[in-house]
């Protein structure tokens, strides 16, 4: 009876673990049957007015790597203070605040970028969208940071201050030096996730069907145009959102495998 | 150069208690035309952008009966909105004409309908996932042979990197037809947004509860396996007691997540302010009432919606904090 109970259970759950693979395939085949029915390589070549989607991937890119140029330096610093300068209740409030805004809402994240950036400067603006992705950046890098800063071992810190090292000269060159990997890999996981947000951007950045690098107007978005080309009743428009999801979804798993293989390659 | 690293380090950190404090403020400062002129009567008004009849002098004590009862007046209104539900323009154009010549119309807002779908939608979401979710950690943590499990726990990992916009297409289009199929009802509900929502926090469910069942030691599992325990009482009654704060703690985690969600959920939803009388039924959640009003809102239609916003961060920075500083810090 009781190993047949173990049975049983053991049974529920390899069965549930093929269940999670099972929506994995699913998700991915859809994609991948959809996506490449509706891809081609024109479109990289048009923008969204002319039916492409080369605008809306640029601009996505540039709103990520804008948003980790404000988010990474900001984020790696408050990490190094709560792990290197911090001492006692301040330092360990502010990881704890940082663990909370890390789960925030991001919808609620966009509507405070709306209230204090959209409306003063009178419209949705690419900086915006940017500004909404690196608070949605930034505590998870503190969070790498801090976690991998604090692997380091001590007799590396206290080797260099006996070598007459200051201590930012320690943090900079030994610390972060040791810790570089990791810290890496968890940006590029952050970066892979700002990537595919869109709750952050649809009152932000929105998106424009037009080339424009030009941050002070709507700004183009992949994933707020597949939003809105999804909810699009021609077959066409939901072909292209497809198309787009594709792309997206390869981006962001290969930075995310990527970010897994350095760390991997390292042990 | 020392000094002026050590402030800039103080200033970054600084910088996200500022950020907390500002997301509050900000939002308590946009709602703040909603919450006074709606009160905390806000959370159990089911009425969404209704224009009512704000009665004039002579008018008041006709009404005074209706308005004096909330309770009625807000069954009135249900009854008013099953009948128009597809026509709640018409019934506003109606009421607007019937009281053009004694009365002064206002619009109101109410937040029940939203809330109710947040919570009922993540509710769904934590019944469907919870129990797939603890069968992946058992396997990850204890059945599998350490290759397998990495594989499959890198495959779960890479399930939860995959953009919440994608899970949304591919619930409205692949996986709500099936659901539908099956239970009957609109491809779009409160029961498919649940259950993808619940796809969608499963794998990260999933890796911290498995996180937190490794922290089990190994010789209080050896112990009860040389004693002629089964790996299911193993299981039951040494890694589960003892790591059972920490997954808690996770389970609270991924609701929290849930709450928030929003593209997942905007595609299946339906999107419609009407609360739902049956798990098939479409209604709407805080996160979707935010993307798909905020860019017609204006005054207060507005000033409601970031009430909403409000409300929402306020449970999530509750049930996280809960999550975080009871549970998980137990835990270590």
């Amino acid at each position: 009876m009781r190993l047949l109970i173990n049975k049983i259970f053991l049974g529920l759950s390899i069965l549930s673990a093929g269940i999670g693979l099972a929506f994995l395939a699913w998700i991915l085949i859809t994609l991948f049957m959809k996506g490449l029915s509706s891809f081609h390589f024109s479109l990289f070549l048009n923008d969204l007015i002319e039916g492409g989607l080369r605008n809306l991937i640029i601009g996505q890119l540039i709103l990520a790597a804008l948003a980790s140029l404000i988010g990474i330096p900001l984020g790696m610093t408050a990490g190094i203070y709560i792990q290197e300068y911090g001492q006692g209740k301040y330092a360990s409030l502010i990881r704890d605040l940082s663990d909370i805004m890390m789960s925030a809402p991001s919808i609620v994240i966009g509507a405070f970028v709306y209230a204090i950036i959209v409306v003063p400067t009178g419209g949705t603006s690419g900086w915006a969208g940017a500004i909404a992705l690196a608070i949605m950046m930034i505590p998870v890098v503190i969070n790498t940071t801090d976690s991998m800063l604090s692997l380091v071992p001590r007799e590396l810190r206290e080797a260099g201050i006996a070598l007459g090292a200051s201590k930012y000269k320690v943090i900079i060159d030994i610390v972060i030096k040791a810790a570089k990997v990791g810290i890496m890999t968890g940006i590029l996981l952050a970066f892979a996730r700002i990537i595919g947000e869109t709750a952050p951007l649809l009152f932000t950045s929105e998106t424009s069907n037009y080339f424009s690098l030009n941050l002070n107007e709507s700004f183009p978005s992949l994933t707020v145009s597949i939003y809105d080309l999804a909810n699009e009743p021609e077959e066409s428009s939901r072909d292209l959102a497809w198309a787009a999801s594709f792309i997206l979804t390869v981006i962001v798993l290969i930075i995310n495998l990527t970010g897994r293989f350095i760390t991997r390659n390292k042990k | 150069m020392e000094k002026i690293f050590q402030k800039l380090s103080l200033a970054s950190a600084t910088l996200v208690f500022v950020l907390l404090v500002g997301i509050f403020l900000t939002l308590y400062s946009a709602a703040k035309p909603a919450i006074d002129e709606f009160g905390l009567g806000f959370i159990t008004n089911p009425e969404w952008n209704k224009e009512v009849v704000v009665p004039t002098a002579q008018d008041t004590a006709n009404r005074a009966e209706a308005l004096n009862s909330d309770d009625d007046a807000i069954t009135d209104e249900d009854d008013v909105m099953i009948a128009d539900e597809d026509d709640e323009i018409a019934d506003e154009d109606e009421m607007l004409l019937d009281d053009e010549d004694e009365s002064v119309t206002k619009t109101i807002y109410g937040g029940l309908v939203p809330i109710v779908g947040t919570l009922l939608s993540t509710l769904i979401a934590l019944v469907f996932a919870l129990p797939i979710a603890m069968g992946i950690a058992v396997f990850l943590a204890e059945i599998a042979p350490k290759n397998i499990s990495n594989i499959v726990g890198i495959a779960i990992e890479l399930l939860a990197a995959i953009p919440s916009i994608i899970f949304g297409m591919w619930g409205l289009y692949y996986f709500a037809p099936i659901v539908a199929g099956i239970v009957g009802g609109y491809q779009v509900s409160l029961l498919t947004a649940g259950l993808v929502l619940g796809v969608m926090i499963l794998p990260f469910m999933a890796a911290i509860t498995r996180d937190s069942m490794n922290t089990t030691p190994a010789v209080l599992k050896e112990s009860a396996y040389a004693l002629g325990a089964t790996k299911f009482e193993v299981i039951k009654d040494i890694i589960f007691p003892y790591s059972k704060v920490g997954i808690i703690g996770s389970i609270i985690l991924a609701l929290g997540r849930a709450l928030g969600e929003t593209m997942a959920v905007a595609f299946l939803i339906g999107s419609i302010f009407v609360l739902p009388k049956a798990i098939n039924d479409p209604t709407i959640s805080i996160p979707v009432a935010m993307a798909n009003n905020f860019g017609e809102a204006s005054g207060l239609g507005e000033s409601a919606l970031f009430y909403l916003a409000l409300i929402l961060f306020i449970i999530s920075f509750a049930v996280i904090s809960l999550a975080k500083f009871y549970f998980l810090k137990k835990a270590k």
